[in-house]
């Protein structure tokens, strides 16, 4: 186990190593001299002078490389010439913005999802799960950028249940219009997370009835209610969980969208906002930071399995 | 970052693998309508210019956020163009990135993820980790920072949802191909002196064809709402080309004066991703791939 623990560290080094590179790179993209695109209208003799010592600009590539890691890990990610803001202090504040809204849709999609597919797996080909099967294969085709504009306009602009766009208050000042604002952006992400568990926990759900130690279960008497929670849920666990952690980036990706609209100040809102602003050392900062986490929350659950299934780290 | 992604692939092959299909039946109804209608949204992006459309850029400032009438089907936007002509004319750029995106991802990763499957050994292995590498990290957040800072043009674009898509394909037809590298047939070429081009070629992509002909399709819809959520967002193709995500992105100020101007967009959206994924689902159902060998 520990050898393996081990194995997986060195591995996630690794990768971060390379998407803190790719990034890093992402400067030389630009075209001509990266001082003059950076700085912008900013491109005084002096701002000038701070940001090729900042970046090392003439030193070899390598050193500016080091350099860049060596500030970062120091938890210094470069301040913007255009906001005068730290980098870090942006993604302080936008972060559990994000965060809330992930975890407010999870819980819904969760909630909604097991029920659904539970009931779904019980009759196959039954009406509801005819029903459910066909809305979900339909709700694929409908990303969340359309639903949260459809959202916005039937329940905030036609009947005013959730407040719209640019309303955003934040926890600290006002928890309970902090939720109420909330509470749309993170219905319309749950969508998509319940459209994925739902599919994979009813086909799983389906496959395990079929198995041998339900047939057993049954014959003992057992009452539908245990064996479905107690016998057929659980091997299920697994690929819900794999399914979550390939669900991350979908829900970042979902997160940046519903923010945008709804001008709520997270990671995605500030992204673009720092790219129509041309802050270059924004949007590396905010890339970096949510490569990192996403590499990290993928290795926590690639932890997490071998604790629910041990065979995998005898693999 | 492995077993999470084996354990999701096994999942998602059970997930498919089970319900008591019915034996293998005619392609249906649904799946020809699909076939036309994926027909028709490529004739009317072709000649679009043919077909006594309105400009698509120039629009008629004395009606503006007009709702549908005769001479505007659709009604027009808040700059007074014709939204049916943006509509067919925005099918372009949907239709240029998600094929020539998943063109660019089959070439690549398909041929990595036959090579791979039938070379294994170090090959394998080192591409593989890559594989891992890029699909830990979120598509579109890769896809933001590099259009970001190397620009907006739609064959830039193109490239870099096609790298993007990638790693995907690469697992999908790695897995296919490595069901049928062991096989006999395979053996039987290379005892008869074939090369391992050919072997690739003519004994293995055939095979792995009928995976490559129904992902091709399904990818093609995820690459497509890729470029809609980059297009929301502001940063694909930029004003005043019209595509479907743009046209989403400009609606989001009308929303109150102008539903119009959201709803034939995301209609047009959705009945194209929606007969993609049926088309796919139902070639893939009938080419019966074997998912659980995924």
């Amino acid at each position: 186990m520990a050898k393996f623990l081990l194995k997986r560290l060195l591995a996630l080094v690794g990768i971060l190593f390379l998407v803190s590179l790719g990034i890093f790179m992402l400067v030389h993209l630009l075209p001509g001299d990266p001082t003059t695109t950076i700085l912008g209208p900013n491109n005084t003799e002096h701002n000038r002078a701070v940001l090729m010592q900042q970046l090392g600009l003439d030193k070899p590539i390598w050193s500016q490389y080091f350099l860049w890691l060596g500030n970062i890990l120091h938890g210094n990610l470069g301040q913007s010439f255009i906001t005068h803001q730290t980098v870090t202090s942006t993604l302080a504040n936008a972060f559990p913005i994000d965060l809330e809204l992930i975890i407010i849709s999870q819980i819904v999609g969760l909630g909604v999802a097991i029920p659904l597919a539970i009931a779904s797996a019980k009759k196959p080909n039954g009406i509801l799960d005819r029903v459910s099967t066909t809305t979900s294969f339909a709700m694929l085709a409908l990303p969340p950028f359309i639903i949260i504009v459809f959202a916005v306009l039937i329940f905030s602009i036609h009947f005013h249940v959730f407040p719209g766009p640019g309303s955003y208050v934040p926890f600290t000042e006002n928890p309970v219009s902090n939720l109420h604002t909330m509470i749309l952006p993170s219905l319309v992400l749950a969508i998509g997370s319940v459209v994925i568990y739902f599919r994979l926990l009813r086909g799983d759900l389906i496959s395990t009835l079929q198995e041998e130690f339900i047939v057993m279960a049954r014959s003992k008497g057992l009452s539908d209610r245990y064996i479905m929670w107690r016998h057929a849920l659980r091997p299920s666990s697994l690929s819900l969980l794999a399914a979550a952690g390939l669900n991350i980036g979908g829900l970042i990706a979902g997160a940046f969208v519903v923010e945008f609209l709804l001008a709520i100040p997270g990671l995605g809102y500030s992204l673009v906002n720092s790219i129509q602003q041309v802050d270059y050392l924004a949007v590396q900062g905010i890339t970096l930071f949510v490569a990192v986490v996403v590499v990290i929350l993928n290795f926590i659950i690639d932890f997490l399995f071998t604790i629910v299934d041990p065979r995998i780290a005898r693999e | 970052m492995s077993s999470t992604i084996d354990a999701a692939e096994d999942a998602a092959v059970e997930s498919q693998a089970i319900v008591p299909t019915r034996k293998r039946k005619a392609l249906g109804k649904v799946f020809w309508i699909s076939v036309i209608w994926i027909g028709i949204v490529f004739l009317l992006a072709i000649v679009a210019s043919w077909i006594g459309l309105e400009d698509p850029n120039n629009g008629d400032f004395a009606l503006i956020n007009a709702g549908p009438s005769w001479s505007h089907p659709f009604g027009t936007d808040d700059l007074g163009r014709d939204i049916l002509s943006r509509v067919i004319y925005g099918a372009r750029v949907s239709l240029i990135v998600g094929f020539g995106a998943m063109a660019i991802g089959m070439a690549l990763g398909g041929t990595l993820g036959m090579v791979a499957a039938y070379r294994r050994g170090a090959v394998d292995t080192l591409v593989s980790a890559a594989s891992y590498v890029m699909l830990a990290f979120p598509a579109l957040v890769a896809v933001i920072a590099i259009v970001a800072f190397w620009g907006h043009e739609i064959w830039k674009i193109t490239i870099i949802v096609g790298i993007a898509s990638t790693p995907l394909v690469y697992r999908v037809i790695r897995a296919a191909t490595l069901s049928y590298a062991t096989r006999d047939f395979v053996t039987a070429a290379k005892a008869q002196g074939a090369t391992d081009t050919r072997i690739l070629t003519r004994e293995l992509l055939p095979n792995v064809l009928p995976t490559v002909i129904s992902y091709f399709l399904i990818g093609v819809a995820t690459v497509i709402i890729l470029e809609g959520a980059l297009a929301f967002l502001g940063l694909s193709v930029p004003a005043p080309t019209a595509s479907w995500g743009n046209m989403i992105n400009e609606s989001r100020t009308y929303l109150s004066d102008n539903p119009w101007l959201a709803l034939f967009p995301s209609l047009a959206m959705f009945l194209f991703l929606i007969a993609l994924n049926l088309v796919g689902d139902t070639l893939r159902q009938s080419f019966d791939v074997q998912e659980s060998k995924l």
